[in-house]
Parts: C-alpha cells; sequence; structure tokens
C-alpha cells in the first residue's frame, strides 16, 4: 500500500514533461496517437527570451513525416492565457524536421505547447508540456 | 489536588515557552545561515540587479549610442518649445525628481493624457513601449506624444523645423544626419524620426542602480565576503520568500528588472467615469499600422530584425491586459496602475491578494488570500527595490552646459 503514493507521484512526473534544455530524447504523442513529435533547442529555453526549436515529426512507426502542415499554439492552462507570440513553421528542413520560430515563455510554471499536424489525410495535435 | 495544579501549571509554562520558542525561531528563520534553498538562490539570482545583461544595440537606430545624440535628446527632452503652446516638454510628465513620472493619475499635458505616465528608467530593454505596448521601439514612441493633442499638441511640421532649422539644434542635428533637404522623399518623416532617435539615445542612459535587495543577494551569491546581508530586514527577507513563493509575484515581476514585459489583465477596474480600457488588444492593432514600427521604412535596420513584432500576438483575449510596469519604480511614482487607480502599494497589494473579477476579459490572477501581516512583509520587500538612477546627475536635469553637440 505505500507503494502506491510513490507510483502515483512517479506516473504524475512522467507525465509532466520536462523543459530541460536539450531534450530532444523526449517523445510526445498525440492525442489521437497518429504523430508524436519530439524537439531540440540550441540554449536552455529562458523565459522572456524569443527563440526558435527544431521539430521533428514521426509516424507511429517512427517514419519521418516529411510533407506536413504544422500550426502551433499554446498557454499556461492554471492562468488561462496563451503565449505572447504566434509561433510558426518557418522551413521544412527535410527527414520530418521542421524550423520552429517565434516562442517565447513569459512566466515560469506548466506550459502546454500544442502542435497540430496535418499530413497524409490525417489531422491531430501533439501537446508538449513544459515545467519552467 | 496541589500536586495536579502545580503540574497543569508547569504544563502550561513550558507549552507557552515552547510557543514562544517556536515563534521566535519562525521569525528569525530567513537570518539563519542558509535560509534558501539552492533552487530560490537561482530564483533570487535571476532578480538580481547583477543578471542584467548589457543594454543590447538597437539596430533600427543608427545613433542610439552616440552621446551626441544623447546630448541633443536630452536638449529636447527638456525643451518646451516641443509643444502647441510652449509650455509642454517631455519632463512636465516625465521629471527626473520622479523617476521620470509625475504623481498623478493619468498624465497632464495640453489636457488629460488617456493613462498614467510610466517611468522610463530601464525601458530601454522593453520590446514594447506604453501600457498597451502600441510603440515597439523608445525612438518611435518618443514621437507621439509631440503631436497627441492631450499632451505636446504639436505636429511633425513644427517640431522639424525646430530642430532641423533653428540656430541651436541645427548644427548638432546636421552632424548626426546631415543637412535637411526638404526635396528629399519623406524629407519630414525622416527628419521627424531622427528627433525621436535623439531622444531615444539619450532614454537609453537612464538605468536603475543597485538597490538594499541587490546588496542582499550580492552577499548571499558570495557568501557575504563582499556584500552585506544583513541589507534586509527580518521582514524584508520575508516578504521576498512570499514574493518569490506563495504570493507568485514572480510570475510577472520576474527578470532583473522585475517585469516580463509582457501583458497582463489583472482585473483593475476602470477609472472612474470611464468604460474599460482595452488595453493591449486595441494596442497591437495600432502597432501592426504604425509606420514608424519596426518594419516600417524609417528603421535604420535594412534587414528589418522585427522577431518580436513578426511573432507578436493578437486577439481578444489580450483585452484589458496592460505592460508589467518594473518594480524597481516604485518609490515616488504612485499612483500605480494604467490609470493610476490605486493609489498606495498596501492598495496594490490588497488588491492582487483579493484578485477580484475583471470588468472587461477576464482577471489571470487568482486570490492571494494573505495575511496583512504578510502583505505588510511584502510591502516592505517592495520598498526594499528603491535605489537611484544609475545615470550621472548632467543626464537628470535640464542640460546646462553649451549647445547640443558642440562640446563633445
Amino acid at each position: 500500500m505505500r507503494v502506491r503514493p510513490l507510483l502515483i507521484a512517479m506516473l504524475f512526473l512522467t507525465l509532466q514533461g520536462s523543459a530541460v534544455a536539450g531534450d530532444d530524447e523526449r517523445e510526445w504523442l498525440s492525442v489521437r496517437g497518429i504523430f508524436k513529435a519530439s524537439f531540440e533547442v540550441d540554449d536552455p529555453i529562458e523565459i522572456n527570451k524569443i527563440h526558435s526549436w527544431v521539430l521533428s515529426i514521426q509516424t507511429m512507426s517512427g517514419d519521418p513525416v516529411n510533407t506536413a502542415e504544422i500550426s502551433v499554439d499554446g498557454g499556461m492552462p492554471l492562468h488561462d492565457h496563451g503565449m505572447p507570440t504566434r509561433p510558426r513553421v518557418t522551413e521544412n528542413l527535410g527527414n520530418g524536421r521542421y524550423r520552429l520560430e517565434g516562442l517565447r515563455f513569459h512566466m515560469n510554471g506548466q506550459w502546454e505547447v500544442s502542435v497540430t499536424v496535418k499530413a497524409d489525410g490525417e489531422v491531430d495535435t501533439v501537446i508538449i508540456a513544459l515545467d519552467l | 489536588m496541589i500536586t495536579a495544579r502545580r503540574k497543569t501549571g508547569r504544563t502550561v509554562v513550558a507549552l507557552l515557552a515552547t510557543a514562544v520558542l517556536a515563534a521566535g525561531a519562525w521569525h528569525f528563520r530567513p537570518l539563519s545561515p542558509a535560509p534558501w534553498t539552492d533552487a530560490e538562490v537561482e530564483i533570487l539570482r535571476s532578480l538580481w540587479i547583477g543578471s542584467l545583461p548589457p543594454l543590447a544595440p538597437d539596430p533600427s537606430n543608427a545613433v542610439a549610442d552616440d552621446p551626441r545624440a544623447a546630448k541633443l535628446g536630452q536638449q529636447l527632452f527638456f525643451d518646451t518649445r516641443m509643444s502647441a503652446n510652449a509650455a509642454i516638454s517631455c519632463a512636465s510628465c516625465h521629471q527626473p525628481e520622479r523617476r521620470f513620472t509625475d504623481g498623478l493619475p493619468k498624465g497632464q499635458g495640453i489636457a488629460n493624457s488617456r493613462r498614467n505616465t510610466r517611468s522610463i528608467v530601464g525601458v530601454a530593454y522593453s520590446p514594447w513601449l506604453y501600457w498597451d505596448g502600441r510603440k515597439d521601439s523608445l525612438w518611435s514612441q518618443a514621437l507621439a506624444p509631440l503631436e497627441d493633442v492631450n499632451e505636446h499638441g504639436s505636429d511633425r511640421i513644427k517640431v522639424v523645423d525646430l530642430v532641423t532649422q533653428g540656430a541651436e539644434y541645427r548644427d548638432a542635428y546636421e552632424k548626426l544626419f546631415g543637412g535637411f533637404d526638404p526635396a528629399q522623399e519623406d524629407a519630414v518623416d525622416t527628419a521627424f524620426a531622427n528627433v525621436g532617435k535623439t531622444i531615444a539615445a539619450f532614454e537609453r542612459l537612464l538605468m536603475p542602480s543597485p538597490s538594499r535587495f541587490d546588496h542582499y543577494v550580492a552577499a548571499l551569491l558570495d557568501g557575504n565576503e563582499s556584500g552585506n546581508i544583513s541589507a534586509l530586514s527580518t521582514d524584508e527577507i520575508l516578504g521576498l520568500q512570499l514574493f518569490i513563493g506563495e504570493a507568485g509575484c514572480t510570475q510577472c515581476h520576474n527578470g532583473p528588472l522585475l517585469t516580463n514585459h509582457e501583458f497582463h489583465n489583472t482585473g483593475v477596474i476602470s477609472f472612474p467615469g470611464e468604460v474599460p480600457d482595452k488595453g493591449r488588444v486595441a494596442g497591437v492593432r495600432q502597432l501592426l499600422a504604425d509606420p514608424f514600427n519596426c518594419v516600417g521604412g524609417y528603421s535604420d535596420d535594412t534587414e528589418k530584425h522585427c522577431t518580436e513584432l513578426e511573432y507578436v500576438r493578437t486577439g481578444p483575449e489580450l483585452t484589458g491586459a496592460f505592460r508589467t510596469p518594473s518594480l524597481r519604480n516604485l518609490e515616488n511614482t504612485s499612483p500605480y496602475m494604467h490609470k493610476g487607480q490605486i493609489g498606495t502599494l498596501m492598495e496594490v497589494l490588497e488588491h492582487y491578494n483579493a484578485a477580484p473579477f475583471a470588468m472587461i476579459g477576464h482577471n489571470e490572477a487568482k486570490p492571494l488570500n494573505l495575511s496583512s501581516r504578510e502583505l505588510k512583509q511584502l510591502e516592505a520587500f517592495l520598498k526594499a527595490l528603491a535605489a537611484p538612477i544609475a545615470a550621472p546627475d548632467q543626464w537628470l536635469g535640464v542640460p546646462t552646459t553649451g549647445i547640443a553637440g558642440n562640446n563633445e
């Protein structure tokens, strides 16, 4: 019985995701389980600093999604507000990788970046959870 | 019975003593050698003025860091001829002795301005200017009051004439920008933008200096070897703990200037007799349509590095949102908020403690439910952020020496 709170805590932490720099190992699954996404950043994410990511989009079997239309939004659910910017994909880098520019987070706390991917007749959204 | 009563008495005394000791320990906890966790120390470092990076160059303003431009800008800033009635200068509302504010709910130029006068100390770090961020550079902002009928009430032709043709400023102007050529396309607008660029060069020099809070953090960071760990009182330290913790102030008041330079609706009531101010939702529309914005033709940056403007957020979510002010300019700058609706720091804290419903949009803040003692501690901490302006005195008043640009 004592183990249960620990397991719940571990599960919670796993689901929370993480915003640590260079966390490019981590993958997030889309809501309906069509795609998976990960991102890379050059420097640790700092609040109040406009910056860019490289997004990688793959199918569930790990194949790169090369012709995705991607839209990005996000916000802080606890504060009921969005991001201070409107980030967008500015370049298709090939091999399922896309340059996403114009991200800025202006508060510490829990953020959600929702990446909507449209490809191969499917539309699905990946929610990337960050704790800054 | 007597024994029992004595026992009870001893128990009460012991309990009282424990309570007094516990209260004392709680009260003095922050003064113990290591009152902060490592994570808290990192937050304190992020708020410390020593974390303020050098001011980035402004590629949109070719004279931004030219001392000759700053000198001319300073003269124009204090020159009442830059107004329709020859009585109003920038310094009428931005008074140096009040950290470049005016002590009024709303600015008073030729008539009542729309909003509270913000301090310009440290503002060169902000990507946005004005409460609603309708300007995106210091130089572009400096132009607007000159033509606002409630503020200077002048116009660009008169301003350009004074600066480029009048004996007092012509030499200084021409050394920076060349002679005014009326045949040149956009001659007046270009020269008008240049006027703003000199005022911006002056404003870039106005920075906050280290406060007692910064001395405390400096001492904390180097183990009190060069600083003064007693720079803050117990109440101020307890206020600081609330500030970075339970009160959540650093969600918006973060970074070394204690602002994220962004826009939030915090449910401040409208000015008596006025409909609620739309704030950023309207300001961003004006910004995008402004010919003097970052992507406009008057920027000196040929490559137009305008990332902030390019990715700026618009839309109804920004209704009633206003730009977070720095908390380094609280001293002698009341009343507070976008229309000066709140008179004292304590009333500001009470506002955030209650977090009322917003009249338009929604209040992002949640009630804090702090005690009055905790609010007093927060107030004490906020007052410990007071510090003089870092610029030398020569920049903090009407320039007295020579004609601008001639005495370098």
